[in-house]
């Protein structure tokens, strides 16, 4: 079976963000960036599906060229092939995104895409659903667990608080991948060599139709205003401490 | 004119609201009113009327009962198909969700079928010169912006758990008149087959109960490392809590996890060590009488919600706070 795997490239987790003056994103120079969380589970998903059942594992992956590294793991993680959307990510809304992901899928005929159910920048949680009815097959989001049974799909998707469901759907579909539902393998050596002369295809978005028009966009973003006034303590850990329980024990009066 | 479509508990079908149900029509009443329209709320299944009378006894200009046999259990190609036809029947300006699981799951499917992007997870809205901003969150939680959508509509947007309180909405003496509406649905439309809901295994740990919390996050690091938070849960007297990485990496059971996929609890106390604050993770915790934050990063989300914290490398602080606990217990 031919897998897709849609990733992005974010900034790595504890990165100190700086709003950039334009204050419509953040500064990216100073920045590292790594695979987005929920996107490495994917993968990994991907790459014991076709331990499976065979096959291939098609990493796709819209960004800027740094970008590049990013896909160059995943080939080194046992992904067969790449496809890189190399275009700026900042004036596309996730229809736009979801638009050229589609297009560039619709040329490989996957059985399968699976992707993270949401990116740790934008959040918006949405990407696969969106490709999904633009692509005019079956989806499901917030998957635990993956089975392939010939021509059908069985899944387990997370409900709130605790509870799960089983759901079936036809092949092909767009599946969106939590965090945690299998353990993530790190590349070898040998992975690492072969990756070199994987194939990496280069995709531009006049080549997918042109760079669709935003319907909505981010007028500016700013930290966050508090909702709580809260006493912080600073200095070396023991002053901090003894002033907090101090605090815990006459003021909130917890024990 | 806003539309607000509500939910029902998901895992226990027919039975009763979803409570971001309320928040979601809240934010609906209070945007309203801002854009001087009127409110309109749908609920989904396949009999609803026994969830009607408490909806109908809220200030709500028109109720929708969206009926259908193939809506009995929630699937993304029913909810879809049966909520776009309604928004094409009774074109909304504003069509709002609570920003739930099954939301994400069928959302953004309904608003790419009218060309739009759902606005998710967002926290609040205002006028501005006569058109919406939305407010959300990036980089969960650490930054928040400003959304604007264009004009020809409608906009799509969920409302974040928490972010508009269910005790401001406003209820009406008379009851709001509620219509059938029955979309035009057959079963080959839909693709996915769900089956019950269930949940893994009884719990043996309820941390629901609990007085005091001591919860660890990524910031541990290593599960070599876990032993330096239970020190402070048994010198707290607390349950060991801990947030989705962490039960997701194995190095406490899954049982131990709160949030928006695990447990949600009130306690008197609630000691975050190590964890940044994401919404999926405030979501379970933010009702606490007390909440402690211990994180290296000043501008971690979590701050946002602590009444005392401490800004430090927790593998310090949290030793001595062990030292000043007991110290002050004894």
């Amino acid at each position: 079976m031919k897998i897709l795997v849609a990733i992005k490239q974010v900034p790595m987790r504890d990165s100190q963000l700086r709003i950039a003056p334009s204050a419509r994103w953040i500064d990216e120079d100073a920045l590292n960036f790594e695979i987005n969380e929920p996107d490495a589970y994917a993968l990994e998903e991907a790459l014991q599906l076709k331990e499976k059942h065979g096959g291939e594992v098609v990493v796709l992956c819209a960004g800027p060229e740094r970008a590049g590294q990013t896909i160059r793991e995943a080939l080194a993680k046992g992904a067969d092939r790449a496809i890189h959307l190399e275009l700026d990510l900042n004036s596309l809304d996730t229809l736009g995104m979801a638009r050229l992901l589609a297009h560039a899928c619709a040329a490989e005929k996957a059985d399968l895409i699976l992707t993270g159910l949401q990116s740790d920048d934008l959040g918006s949680g949405q990407t696969g659903v969106v490709m999904a009815e633009l692509m005019g097959v079956a989806h499901s989001t917030i998957i635990m667990q993956v089975e392939v049974n010939g021509s059908t799909l069985r899944v387990k998707r997370e409900l709130e608080n605790g509870w799960f469901q089983h759901i079936e759907m036809p092949l092909p579909a767009v599946l969106t991948i939590q965090s945690g539902l299998n353990k993530l393998r790190y590349a070898t050596l040998m992975g690492i060599k072969k990756a070199k002369n994987k194939e990496v295809k280069k995709l531009t978005a006049t080549e997918l139709g042109g760079m669709p028009a935003a319907v909505v966009w981010t007028d500016k973003i700013y930290a966050p205003h508090k909702s709580k006034q809260s006493q912080i303590f600073e200095g070396d850990a023991k002053t901090a401490a003894t002033q907090l329980v101090e605090k815990l024990k006459f003021e909130a009066r917890v024990f | 004119m806003i539309l607000v479509i509500l939910e029902q508990q998901s895992e226990r079908q027919n039975s009763q609201w979803h409570r971001m149900s309320w928040e979601t029509l809240a934010a609906g009443q209070q945007l309203a009113a801002q854009l001087g329209v009127g409110l309109q709320a749908a609920v989904l299944g396949k009999s609803n009327s026994a969830l009607l009378a408490e909806l109908a006894s809220k200030k709500i200009g028109h109720i929708w009962n969206v009926e259908h046999d193939l809506l009995e259990r929630y699937t993304a190609d029913g909810y879809a198909s049966a909520c776009q036809q309604l928004v094409e029947k009774i074109k909304p300006s504003v069509v709002l969700f609570p920003h739930t699981y099954q939301v994400r799951d069928f959302a953004p499917k309904l608003a790419t079928r009218f060309s739009q992007v759902l606005i998710s997870d967002v926290i609040s809205a205002r006028l501005d010169a006569g058109a919406l901003v939305y407010v959300r969150q990036f980089f969960q939680g650490k930054l928040s912006g400003d959304i604007r959508a264009n004009g020809t509509g409608p906009h799509f947007a969920s409302i974040q758990a928490g972010a508009f309180r269910a005790d401001a909405l406003e209820t009406s003496a008379t009851a709001a008149p509620s219509e059938v509406f029955s979309p035009v649905m057959d079963a080959t439309m839909i693709r996915q087959r769900p089956e019950a809901p269930f949940r893994e295994a009884a719990r043996a740990v309820d941390l629901t109960t609990a007085e005091i919390i001591v919860s660890v996050g990524r910031g541990i690091k290593e599960q070599s490392n876990i032993p330096v938070v239970e020190e402070l849960a048994k010198a707290l007297g607390a349950e060991l809590a801990a947030s989705r990485p962490i039960c997701d990496a194995g190095w406490l059971p899954m049982e131990r996890q709160v949030g928006s996929s695990g447990q949600t609890v009130a306690p008197k106390m609630y000691v975050a060590v190590g964890i940044s604050g994401a919404i999926q993770h405030l979501v379970g915790m933010k009702g606490a009488k007390t909440i402690v934050a211990i994180n290296k990063d000043a501008n971690a989300p979590i701050f946002e919600v602590a009444d005392y914290g401490i800004v430090g490398d927790l593998f310090e602080v949290v030793p001595a706070l062990v030292d000043a606990v007991n110290k002050a217990k004894s």
